[in-house]
């Protein structure tokens, strides 16, 4: 039986890597009693497989790991088994199942959605209206936005326009914030600092990675149905 | 959620931000102002060595026990936030709290291995704590040390109010109620560590005089006030069954070097090697009963959910009731997953039979530590291993599929000839010619392949070799090269490997072992000159070693060249152990007679240990 589970990750948590934090949910399924499956061959591991890692120093609503199971408890009970053995920090919110046939979340992930905000003792250069007229200007009336991705290897032209599904600037804690949607997985992924630093460049400002904290909303997936993107939790169902 | 010691800033610059933050599970926050005395537990290496170590973990809990105590860890920041932490003024601080440890009532060191002597100063001196106990006041936290290292405190003694000298079973209990009684009624600094000296096992460095000959050895070592001790007496817990043992270790986040459930089957050793330090200071042989190790595995790997548990004793396979527990956790672990990775057993017929069903015979290796190469030599240290067990234990590894053997031996050892090295490669040539002989052509998977590994002697106190010499790095490598140039002349060279330790630290880890407290000059002037984490190779510098005894007017030679005489006052006499310096001394002339001593089951051999009322001395 395949299993999505959901979790959140606030606080100093940000600062666990995504294979430390495989390693740590690994061990919480042996804490719990999750009956999970192990793969077969002489040093089996359990079968387990995460979305969309999640980078150091960013915190996160929407996480997702699927796991195959041979039994499970109900969603509410699981969710509160889970719980139970959690450290401060990290908060399983979700857990139901998919049907036989669903694809490994990895495989589907299409675009995450964050908030990018600024840290407490950190100026923002503009009010929360300059802010926004500086992005309907640079991006949001442009046709195309095109920046320079750097990879190891290479360095090639991309235009973002078509990978941002959403760019929009809100106001958090009485300052001004973007919460943006951007294309992810395994095709286009995009970080979400990659656009508000082009946007900085563009403007000739210096942007400093540390004024900014990185909040991840949800992980969502193209519904095959509706061609619609849907939050990963909505392929499964609650188990009751 | 606490807030973090370092800034986001800091913590996304350097490497493994995850050494520092704590919040791991089954690690203890308690409210500060709940409780009277706070300590911080450090290991003065990095967070992954140092959360492998079994005895602060033990500590840990125990102090943890207390409602009025609340203990904390500390471990060595790495060189990257060292460098910040000293530019930017941050005091280190405990992971629980995230507070300055200069804050709290005590910082105790464990020191598991001379190379981190610096990374001891290292970690007083980023914590804004005076390195030496003499230009610490009242504000500042008692630092005590304890571990294998203070059976011979000397060199580190400057750095130290109080080292526990033993066990830390046994007397933590009165140390925190006397410091907590002591401090309500306002008792200063002074008067509390004097309090503490009283306490059995405590040594209190400056409460001790030392006077020299002119040939520089010790004259005198005397308490200078009539009520101290002149001996510390080593703290030992007769019954281990009754011990505190952590039931929920802490869980790293990182993978630490030791990511499992460790469980402590036994402490001390029946055999007796004589380099061997551990073997005398942990007699006697204590074994804990299979009932509780099995209670205790349950429970600690519900608690951790880790997926791999160890066993941990000075040699497992002396253990009486070893079958039972493999055969109950092989049972155990089958169900649930979990790997149990082995301690190097002795090589028979039982031991590769659960080694088959623990490990990939194909990936893994059988490993024995004859530790010197000719029987003469073997006699010499007492390692009752013979060729027969080694090529007896190989065969049978062959013939169940294994094809890699692994032999760890000494050099440098006292007496030791040109044969004596020559008989390393050769032994391990008997070896592999024994595959050859053993395994038909058609069923072998490619050639066998024996690698020998060489470690430099390095005498220890407490041990029967404490009187030995040592020898220059210059002449360690020549011993090497030897072992080297006849491995290439055996017939089955192209089978076997050879690699050796490094020779400069083997001569500082003689140093330092059998030093006294002129060293710590010598120390402190290597911290001064840039000088953490001498442990590592990578930032490990003689040439630093070198400048700080030419600076402090510190002859090498005298610690290391020089056979002890018989009747010579050792920096650590003061120290009782339980274990007599007559034994070891006739330990030492009975090898020099190259003769065995039989092992703590076979015959008692009047070390001494029996006083203590326990363990294996009463089995019979």
């Amino acid at each position: 039986m395949k299993i999505r589970i959901k979790f959140r990750k606030w606080g100093s948590m940000k600062f666990i890597g995504h294979l430390d934090m495989m390693r740590y949910f690994q061990k919480v399924m042996r804490r719990a009693d999750v009956d999970i499956r192990y793969s077969e061959g002489f040093s089996p591991h359990q079968i387990m497989s995460f979305a969309a890692p999640l980078g150091v120093g960013i915190t996160s609503d929407g996480e997702y790991f699927d796991i195959e199971v041979h039994s499970t408890k109900s969603s509410d009970e699981m969710i509160k088994d889970l719980n139970a053995t959690m450290v401060d920090g990290v908060e399983i919110t979700g857990y139901v199942a998919l049907p036989d046939n669903a694809k490994p979340a990895m495989s589907i992930v299409a675009a995450a959605d964050y908030v990018l905000s600024y840290k407490e003792g950190y100026e923002c250069p503009f009010t929360l209206e300059e802010w926004k007229s500086k992005v309907e200007e640079l991006f949001t009336s442009q046709k195309s936005f095109n920046i320079i991705k750097k990879t190891k290897k290479s360095e090639r032209e991309v235009d973002l326009k078509p990978l941002v599904y959403a760019f929009d600037v809100i106001e958090q804690d009485s300052k001004p914030a973007f919460y943006i949607n951007v294309s992810t997985g395994s095709v286009d992924n995009i970080k979400p600092e990659l656009l508000l630093t082009s946007i900085y460049e563009k403007l000739g400002l210096e942007y400093n990675e540390s004024a900014i904290a990185i909040h991840r909303k949800d992980v969502y997936a193209v519904d095959e149905k509706s061609g619609k993107r849907v939050s990963l939790l909505d392929l499964g169902e609650e188990i009751v | 959620m606490k807030k973090l010691a370092l800034s986001d800033e800091i913590l996304m610059k350097i490497e493994k931000p995850a050494r520092y933050i704590g919040n791991e599970l089954n690690s203890i926050v308690k409210d500060k102002d709940a409780v009277d005395v706070r300590i911080a537990m450090c290991f003065p290496d990095v967070y992954e060595i140092g959360m492998s170590h079994l005895g602060i973990q033990i500590l840990y809990d125990m102090f943890n026990r207390r409602e009025d105590t609340w203990c904390e860890r500390v471990y060595s920041p790495w060189p990257d936030l060292h460098k910040i932490m000293k530019e930017e003024n941050i005091p280190l601080f405990g992971l629980e709290s995230q507070e300055p440890v200069k804050d709290l009532d005590f910082l105790g060191i464990t020191i598991q291995y001379e190379m981190c002597y610096t990374n001891i100063l290292q970690v007083l001196d980023l914590a804004q704590i005076p390195l030496l106990a003499k230009d610490r006041t009242e504000e500042h936290p008692i630092v005590m040390g304890g571990g294998p290292c203070t059976y011979n405190p000397e060199p580190i003694a400057d750095f130290f109010d109080f080292f526990y000298i033993g066990e830390g079973e046994t007397q933590y209990d009165a140390i925190i109620d006397l410091y907590k009684e002591m401090k309500k009624n306002g008792a200063s600094r002074a008067d509390i560590l004097h309090a503490i000296a009283k306490i059995e096992g405590m040594y209190v460095p400056a409460l001790y005089e030392v006077t020299y000959k002119e040939d520089g050895t010790i004259d005198q070592f005397n308490p200078k006030y009539d009520d101290i001790p002149a001996t510390i007496k080593r703290q030992v817990q007769v019954n281990l069954d009754e011990a505190i043992y952590p039931e929920k270790p802490v869980v790293p986040f990182i993978k630490a070097t030791q990511d499992r459930v460790v469980l402590e089957i036994q402490r001390g050793c029946i055999r007796g090697c004589r380099f061997c330090q551990a073997g005398m200071i942990y007699r006697p042989n204590r074994e804990k009963d299979v009932e509780v190790l099995k209670e205790y595995a349950r429970k600690m790997l519900k608690a951790t959910g880790h997926e791999e548990i160890s066993l941990s004793s000075l040699s497992s396979s002396d253990y009486k009731q070893l079958e039972e527990l493999l055969d109950f956790l092989l049972e155990e672990c089958k169900k649930q997953h979990v790997n149990i990775s082995l301690p190097s057993l002795r090589i028979d017929a039982f031991s590769l039979d659960i080694m088959s069903k623990v490990q990939d015979v194909k990936k893994s290796s059988i490993t024995f530590a004859p530790e010197a190469g000719s029987q003469r030599m073997r006699n010499v240290i007492n390692k009752g291993l013979t060729v027969e067990d080694i090529l007896g234990g190989s065969k049978e590894a062959f013939l169940g599929g294994w094809n890699k053997v692994k032999l760890y031996f000494m050099l440098g050892l006292p007496t030791e000839t040109e044969e004596d090295m020559r008989a390393i490669p050769e032994l391990a040539n008997q070896i592999a010619a024994l595959y050859y002989e053993t395994i038909p052509k058609e069923e072998r998977t490619g050639k066998c392949q024996i690698t020998m590994s060489t470690s430099f002697f390095v005498p220890k106190p407490f041990t029967p070799f404490q009187w030995a010499k040592m020898e220059d790095p210059g002449e360690y490598l020549r011993r090497a090269h030897i072992v080297n140039e006849t491995m290439k002349a055996q017939l089955n060279h192209k089978s076997l490997r050879y690699n050796w330790h490094e020779a400069d630290v083997t001569v500082l880890e003689g140093i330092l072992a059998r030093g006294d407290r002129k060293l710590s000059s010598a120390i402190l002037h290597v911290y001064k000159n840039g000088g953490i984490y001498d442990a590592w190779s990578e930032f490990f510098q003689y040439q630093r070693w070198l400048d700080a005894f030419k600076a402090c007017d510190i002859d090498m030679d005298f610690y290391n060249k020089r056979e002890r005489y018989e009747t010579e006052v050792f920096p650590w006499d003061f120290i009782d152990i339980g274990v007599t310096k007559e034994f070891m001394l006739r330990e030492w002339k009975t090898a020099l007679g190259e003769t065995v001593t039989p092992n703590c089951r076979q015959r008692c051999s009047g070390c001494g240990a029996k006083s203590f009322g326990g363990g294996v001395c009463y089995e019979n």
